[in-house]
């Protein structure tokens, strides 16, 4: 894939999709979209870029290792369950925290945070699989 | 003592504290590095100090319980009960937990890791604080268990040497096998008594002694008890387990961990015990043990090593005298508890302190040091004297106390008492040997050149030396806050103390006494002699317990290797043709036991097809999508190469995608497209990485099983939809989810809301899934790599060759 239209296209690519991923998985709530597809966005994002510019440089680009994010991911999730028992409600009761800025207000709650997670675990594992298919024999995993 | 906090909250605390303390103990470690283990022994100091308070209203004969709801929807409490078994043992445990962290602080000191050993330490203090202290026996079975996992971090602490990571595995296999039993007898015990309250089934003991089920009952707690405990032939894992640093020794072995064993013993014996069963098999195991640990002992000459023989007699001695169940016995063994615990856990300090000052603890090199270490000395000096048990120490009201119940009965008791003054007997001989070998004499050269321990290591025998000591001078004070409240625990019913320190000449217990200091002096002098004999005994049987356990270890892994090799054998085909005519059988089936062909084409329609097969009306863009989705199959078929069939099966994907999108699930949609995509993009990847041919060369057979599966899989899940579609849909989930999500989960995306909210906990457990699938999908890329780095580890070699080849 080294053709010198692709490795040019490719970050604007990879960047739009990135930020578009987020705007999926944010807005999950009530459109379609959700941490799901989300995380399969930035899964795809990551992909051609590692195609693009090699696992390397992805992987100095993304600082953490992606299991790393995935587990941080399952972490979030399970979490935002365990903070309602501090309002005496079973596991995993949502939360919800309606923040006034300015003459918005922005709805805050947990599944939104539970979300998110799903988005981290399925970027991350995703990301893991295809950086470690991409990467060439000599580079470490 | 009060802190204002309510008692159930306090006790609990006791048993949670030494956690939160393990918890943060590797952080205290490293900021307070030097004194680090005189802050954190003053956890269990504190404690200690906390449990003292609960002396006077349990000897004046009362319990204390407390308890906080767990899983209430099946009456299960996390419920603590202190009566005077139970807080001899709690204080037992704090005591000389505190003095063990202290001891640890000094031993290891310097040790990279000593922060972890706090935290592992304190750890398994909280699990044995919660085992004695519990009331519910399933908090009682988690706590074991805790006491398991924690000891086998303990004893394979120095997991570099592979002698201590077997110890560690041995302990864990062993005890937790025991656990088990020890949780099968707790359920079984629920279902006869209803209760899971220890001091509700106490009462109980006729209900449960006259069931059906007793039996089942009592080889699973005998199960759990005699693995702890180490008692014959399961004793094995206890020497092995003297591979953990001493002061993990001096803690599990004199008033923890397989005294837990001794434990549930004492505390079952008023629900299950005055059996016959219960006796004997208590009785006869426990003689055996003792003699057996006793003889063990004198066979060897590390300082340890006789200790843990020893121990392994002790706890032989404590489990006959729990089978003798009469009062003097159960009295006794209340005495004998501490008064093991306390010369064991100071003569293991003792020879760790030893073992740390000259680098070696065998007794024939070891000469002499009581100059050069006095105060070891003195307390090895003072440990030894209680264990010989001469007068005026804690032992020698324990021994007494044995002999006393025994005199005058039945054959049976005389030979429990042949057997208790033998055991005894070989147990002062190894006193003497660990007092008199190492100690006296003239001094002879030890690797390092041996000095007196630090303060911190001579704090703990000196202290609990001296304990024995003052209690032996107290026999009042014995007799009324030890040996009275643990006794009647056991028993049920207020015991009368009978100890004294008058030496009565006419006594045959006196006589006894003497007889079994004159063999103990005897045993020690032909200690020689009697070593080089067990020893040519046991290369004569060949095998022991420990290879025994080696041998069935070995054959398990074998038999879980054949059965692996039998069903995971690696040959992906075979595996994908069983999963797929299983998917086949999995479809079929039903619908031909139900008559779901006769539901889809009744057999009036048989021979007038049109009227089943309406074109539906659809708009030409939808035909469209479905002519693509078609294509996108042929092309798949007929595609030449895998690569042109990896992206037809992509095109193919998409126009199904579209298809949900038209038909109002744009997420389904959505996810399916990036699946589609990413499925294209992964596979290409994984095609490069296997280099597999570029074309698909299959045999005939091979083309036309795999055809006929595939044919066979899709017409059955095809058939099952439209079976699905005749029927009227049941829409009160869609209803339910379409009227609630906005009110109560406040979103407009019902298939989001499911996922995050509704059904957030099946979530939860799918991503767990997915992380899960992704590390093993990694390490299966490595693994695949893994062959490779011992041809790159030398980078030079292949150059080498090169120039070789060139020159």
């Amino acid at each position: 894939m080294n053709t010198i239209i692709f490795r040019t296209i490719a970050p604007l690519i990879v960047a739009t999709m990135l930020v578009f991923s987020v705007y999926v998985c944010l807005r999950g709530h009530n459109e379609p979209g959700g941490g799901f597809i989300g995380g399969l966005i930035g899964a795809a994002a990551i992909g051609v870029f590692g195609m693009a510019s090699g696992v390397a440089t992805v992987r100095q680009a993304l600082r953490v290792d992606p299991m790393a994010i995935a587990g941080f991911g399952v972490f979030l999730a399970g979490f935002t369950g365990v903070l309602s028992l501090f309002t005496a409600s079973p596991f995993m009761t949502s939360i919800w925290l309606y923040l006034p800025i300015g003459e918005t207000t922005i709805p805050l709650s947990t599944p939104l945070f539970f979300d998110i997670g799903v988005y981290c675990v399925v970027f991350g594992t995703i990301s893991a699989i295809a950086l470690a298919l991409e990467s060439d024999r000599e580079e470490e995993l | 003592m009060d802190l204002g906090l309510s008692l159930d909250t306090s006790l609990l605390l006791v048993a949670l504290v030494p956690f939160l303390a393990a918890f943060v103990a590797p952080f205290v470690h490293r900021f307070i590095r030097p004194v680090s283990g005189w802050i954190l022994a003053l956890v269990p100091g504190g404690i200690f100090l906390y449990l003292l308070g609960f002396v006077e209203p349990i000897v004046s004969g009362g319990t204390i319980s407390a308890g906080l709801d767990w899983i209430p929807s099946y009456d299960i409490r996390l419920s603590f009960f202190v009566d005077g078994l139970s807080l001899l043992f709690a204080l037992t445990i704090s005591g000389i937990g505190a003095l063990v962290v202290l001891y640890s602080g000094a031993y290891l000191k310097g040790h990279p890791h000593q922060g972890r050993f706090f935290g592992f330490i304190l750890a398994f203090m909280g699990a044995m604080l919660g085992l004695v202290l519990s009331d519910s026996l399933l908090a009682l079975f988690t706590f074991w268990e805790l006491t398991s996992i924690t000891s086998f971090l303990l004893i394979g602490f120095d997991h570099g040497r592979q002698a201590a990571r077997r110890g560690a595995i041995q302990a864990l296999v062993i005890t937790n096998i025991g656990g088990m039993f020890l949780l099968a007898g707790g359920i079984l015990i629920h279902q006869i008594a209803g209760s899971w309250d220890l001091s509700a089934v106490r009462g109980m003991g006729e209900v449960l002694r006259g069931s059906g089920l007793y039996g089942a009952v009592l080889v699973c707690i005998l199960g759990g008890a005699f693995t702890k405990s180490a008692q014959f032939p399961l004793h094995f894992w206890l020497p092995n387990a003297m591979e953990a640093p001493t002061p993990v020794s001096a803690f599990l072995h004199s008033a923890t961990m397989v005294q837990a064993g001794v434990y549930l013993l004492a505390r079952m014996s008023p629900s299950l015990g005055g059996t016959e069963a219960w006796t004997l098999t208590l009785t006869i195991i426990g003689g055996v043990t003792l003699l057996w640990g006793a003889l063990g002992s004198l066979r060897q000459t590390d300082l340890k090593q006789i200790l843990a023989q020893s121990t392994i007699a002790s706890l032989g001695l404590l489990v006959l005298l729990i089978g003798l169940g009469t009062e003097a016995s159960i009295a006794a063994m209340a005495v004998y508890f501490l008064a093991h615990a306390l010369y064991k856990a100071g003569l293991f300090m003792v020879a760790g302190a030893v073992d740390h000052e000259t680098g070696t603890r065998d007794i024939t090199t070891l000469r002499g040091l009581a100059d050069k270490m006095p105060v070891t000395f003195i307390g090895a000096g003072l440990a030894a004297l209680s264990m010989i048990g001469l007068p005026l120490t804690i032992g020698y009201f324990a021994k007494e106390e044995m002999y006393l119940g025994l005199i005058g009965g039945q054959w049976e008791t005389a030979l429990a008492l042949i057997v208790l003054v033998l055991g005894n007997a070989l147990l002062a001989g190894v006193a003497l040997l660990v007092l008199i070998r190492p100690f006296l004499g003239d001094l002879a050269p030890t690797p390092k050149p041996p000095h007196e321990a630090p303060i911190a290591m001579l704090a703990g025998p000196i202290l609990l030396g001296a304990g024995g000591i003052v209690a032996g001078l107290l026999p009042d004070w014995v007799g009324h806050d030890v040996l009275v409240p643990a006794a009647s625990a056991v028993l049920g019913e207020t015991v009368k103390s009978h100890l004294s320190l008058a030496i009565d000449l006419t006594s045959p217990l006196l006589w006894l006494s003497a007889l079994t200091w004159a063999l103990g002096i005897l045993f020690y002098r032909q200690a020689d002699t009697m070593r080089t004999l067990l020893r040519r005994f046991e290369q004569g049987l060949g095998w022991t317990a420990d290879t025994v356990f080696d041998a069935v270890m070995f054959g398990l892994i074998r038999f879980a290797g054949a059965v692996t090799r039998f069903f995971h054998h690696g040959q992906l085909e075979f595996y994908l043709t069983v999963v797929f005519a299983g998917l086949a059988l999995a479809v079929f089936g039903p619908m031909f036991a139900f008559g779901g062909f006769d539901w889809l084409v009744p057999a009036a329609d048989l021979g007038d097809w049109s009227k089943r097969l309406v074109l539906p009306g659809l708009q030409p863009y939808e035909w469209g999508i479905i002519l693509l989705a078609v294509l996108g199959l042929v092309a798949v078929l007929i595609a030449g190469t895998r690569l042109v069939a990896i992206l037809s099966l992509g095109a193919q994907g998409t126009a199904l995608a579209m298809i949900f999108l038209l038909f109002g699930a744009p997420d389904l949609a959505f996810t399916q497209f990036m699946v589609e995509i990413l499925s294209v993009v992964i596979l290409a990847l994984v095609m490069t990485r296997l280099r597999l041919d570029e074309r698909d060369h299959r045999p005939f057979e091979d083309w036309a099983r795999d055809g006929t599966l595939a044919i066979v899989c899709g017409a059955g899940v095809s058939l099952l939809l439209m079976l699905v579609l005749t029927g009227t849909l049941d829409t009160r989930l869609s209803d339910f989810f379409t009227q609630t999500s906005v009110p109560i989960a406040h979103g407009h995306n019902i298939v989001n809301v499911i996922l995050v909210d509704y059904r957030g906990f099946d979530t939860l457990g799918e991503i767990s899934v997915v992380m899960g699938a992704g590390i093993a999908i990694l390490a299966l890329l490595r693994r695949r790599k893994a062959p490779l780095p011992p041809r790159s580890a030398d980078p030079t070699e292949p150059n080498h060759r090169v120039t070789e080849a060139e020159a």
